[in-house]
C-alpha cells in the first residue's frame, strides 16, 4: 500500500515544531504501524536525512511504551489497542495519516514524537511502599481476598502507563491512569495501611505535574488500550473524599 | 487557587446539587400559573413575606452556590486550557456527547440569563412598569400584592424575551444532561452498572426541567396569536408595557 504521511517533526524541548510530510510506498498490510515507521526511517536514512524519532519497546502491547496519536486518535482508531498492535491492514491504500505525539503539559516533547512521561512516576512514587510482612513467604491464603475484589484489583492493574488518557482527554488530565494506580491497592486487604495517604499524595502529584482536571467525558476509557473503566475514577473521588474528610477531622 | 483539583470538583458537585434541586423547586413553583392567578399570587406572596433571615439567608445561599459555581468553573477551565499549550492536529472524540463538550459555554450563558432574569422578574429593573401592577386577587387579607400573574404575562407578551427564555432553558437542560450524571461520578457514588441509569435520568431531568419552564412563555405567545385560550386575561396593568 502506498501511504501519504504527515509526522510531526521537533528538535528538542524548546524547539516550536512542526510537520512533514511524507509518502511511503510498498507498505505491507500485515506490518503493524511502529514497523511501517520503520519502513519510512529506513527509506529516510537511504535519503541521508535524520529518521523520526518514536518511542518503542515491547512491542507485544504490554509494555506501555509506544505512543502516538494517529489521525486524532491516541493510539489509534481501534478500540483496546496500542500502536504496535495496530496493523496496516486498518487503513486503506492511498490513505493519509497525521502522526502527533501525545500533546499535554506534563509530557513535554524529548525529540519528534517522543514524549517524556516521567510525570508518571513522581505519581507512582508519591503512592509510597505498602506495608508487608517481610522475611519467610506468607502462607498462600493466609490473607483472604474476595474473587471479586482481586478481579477489580486485577482489572486496574492492567494499566500499562502508556498515557493515551491523557492524550485524548479534553483537558489532559490523568485521573484515569492515577485512579487505575492507586485503585489496584485500594482495593485490595494489603493497601489498606496506607490508603489515605496514598490517595491525597498521588492526586497532589498529579496536580503538581500540570495536568488537567477531569470532566467525565468518558474519551481516556475509550481511548485506554486496557479498557480501564470509569468506575476507578469514581472509586479515586470517593476514596480522595473520605480521605480529605478523616485528614481534616483528624 | 491551591485547592486540589478533586476538591474543586468537589465544590462544582456540591454547589450544582443544590442549583439542580433549585431549579426543581423554581419550575414546580412556576407551573403553578396554570392552576390560575390566586395560586401564582399567593404562592410569590408567600414567599416574599417569609420570615427575613429565612428569605435572605436562602437568597445569599443560593447566590454563594453560583458564584461558587461560576469561580471554580473558570479556574478548572483555566487549568484544563494550561494542560496542553499546544492543541493537537486533528481532534477527534470518540465518547464524549455534546452537553459534556460545552458545559462552559452554557454555564456561562446560563450565569448571563440568570443575572437577565434576576433584572426582569425579580429586581424588576428593566420595565419598572411591573412594580405597578397589583391586585388583591391571591392575597390572604385582602389587602393589595404584587400581581406576578399579570407580570410573567406581560413578560412574555414581547416575543423576543420569551424566545431567549426557551433557548436559555434549552441550554440549562443541554447543562443538566451531563452535570447531573457528572456529579454523582465526582462525589465517587457512580459506577458501570449506574452508569446508564444516572444518563438517562440525567437526560430525563434535563428534559422535565425544560418542558417545565418553557411551557410558561410558549403558552403566553401562543395565546398572542390566538393558538390557544387557556390563560386568564392579562388585565389592565398588563397593557403599562406594550
Amino acid at each position: 500500500m502506498k501511504l501519504f504521511l504527515k509526522v510531526w517533526k521537533q528538535e528538542g524541548p524548546e524547539d516550536e515544531g512542526h510537520f512533514e510530510s511524507h509518502v511511503l510506498d510498498g507498505v505491507s498490510e500485515d506490518s503493524s504501524f511502529l514497523e511501517m515507521l520503520d519502513q519510512l526511517n529506513e527509506q529516510l536514512l537511504g535519503e541521508g536525512k535524520e529518521p523520526i524519532a518514536f518511542d518503542h519497546d515491547c512491542r507485544e502491547g504490554i509494555c506501555g511504551t509506544c505512543s502516538l496519536n494517529i489521525n486524532g486518535y491516541a493510539h489509534g482508531p481501534e478500540n483496546s489497542t496500542t500502536t504496535c498492535q495496530l496493523h496496516m491492514r486498518k487503513f486503506e491504500d492511498g490513505d493519509s495519516i497525521t502522526v502527533e505525539p501525545f500533546r499535554a503539559k506534563a509530557f513535554p516533547v524529548v525529540k519528534d514524537l517522543v514524549v517524556n512521561r516521567s510525570a508518571f512516576d513522581k505519581i507512582i512514587q508519591a503512592g509510597g511502599f505498602i506495608t508487608v510482612r517481610t522475611g519467610s513467604a506468607p502462607d498462600g491464603n493466609a490473607m483472604p481476598v474476595p474473587k471479586e475484589d482481586a478481579d477489580l484489583a486485577m482489572d486496574a492493574a492492567q494499566c500499562i502507563g502508556c498515557g493515551a488518557c491523557v492524550a485524548s482527554c479534553k483537558n489532559a488530565s490523568a485521573m484515569l491512569f492515577t485512579s487505575a494506580k492507586a485503585g489496584h491497592l485500594n482495593m485490595l486487604p494489603q493497601g489498606q495501611a496506607e490508603k489515605d495517604s496514598r490517595v491525597l499524595n498521588m492526586v497532589a502529584a498529579m496536580d503538581e505535574a500540570g495536568f488537567g482536571n477531569c470532566r467525565n467525558y468518558g474519551e481516556c476509557s475509550a481511548a485506554c488500550p486496557k479498557d480501564i473503566s470509569l468506575d476507578y475514577i469514581a472509586k479515586l473521588n470517593r476514596d480522595y473524599g473520605k480521605a480529605k474528610i478523616k485528614k481534616v477531622f483528624s | 487557587m491551591n485547592q486540589s483539583s478533586l476538591l474543586k470538583k468537589y465544590l462544582m458537585a456540591l454547589t450544582g446539587i443544590v442549583l439542580v434541586g433549585f431549579v426543581l423547586v423554581h419550575m414546580a413553583g412556576n407551573l403553578q400559573v396554570l392552576i390560575g392567578r390566586e395560586a401564582i399570587n399567593a404562592y410569590a406572596y408567600a414567599l416574599q413575606n417569609l420570615p427575613a433571615p429565612i428569605l435572605w439567608g436562602s437568597r445569599l445561599f443560593l447566590l454563594v452556590c453560583v458564584l461558587v459555581h461560576a469561580v471554580t468553573a473558570y479556574q478548572l477551565i483555566k487549568e484544563n486550557r494550561m494542560a496542553r499549550p499546544r492543541a493537537n492536529e486533528i481532534e477527534v472524540t470518540k465518547r464524549a456527547g455534546w452537553a459534556s463538550l460545552r458545559m462552559g459555554l452554557t454555564g456561562s450563558l446560563m450565569l448571563a440569563f440568570i443575572v437577565f432574569h434576576l433584572l426582569h422578574f425579580t429586581i424588576r429593573a428593566i420595565f419598572p412598569e411591573y412594580n405597578d401592577m397589583k391586585t388583591t386577587v391571591g392575597s390572604p387579607d385582602g389587602s393589595e400584592i404584587h400581581d406576578v400573574y399579570s407580570m410573567i404575562l406581560a413578560g412574555f407578551q414581547v416575543d423576543a424575551i420569551s424566545i431567549f427564555y426557551v433557548i436559555c432553558m434549552f441550554l440549562l437542560c443541554r447543562h443538566l444532561a451531563h452535570g447531573v450524571s457528572s456529579m454523582f461520578q465526582t462525589l465517587g457514588f457512580r459506577s458501570e452498572r449506574w452508569r446508564g441509569k444516572l444518563d438517562l435520568a440525567a437526560f430525563a431531568y434535563g428534559w422535565i426541567i425544560f418542558a417545565g419552564f418553557s411551557i410558561i412563555p410558549v403558552l403566553v405567545i401562543a395565546q398572542k396569536y390566538g393558538l390557544v385560550n387557556c390563560l386568564e386575561t392579562c388585565g389592565s396593568s398588563c397593557s403599562v408595557n406594550l
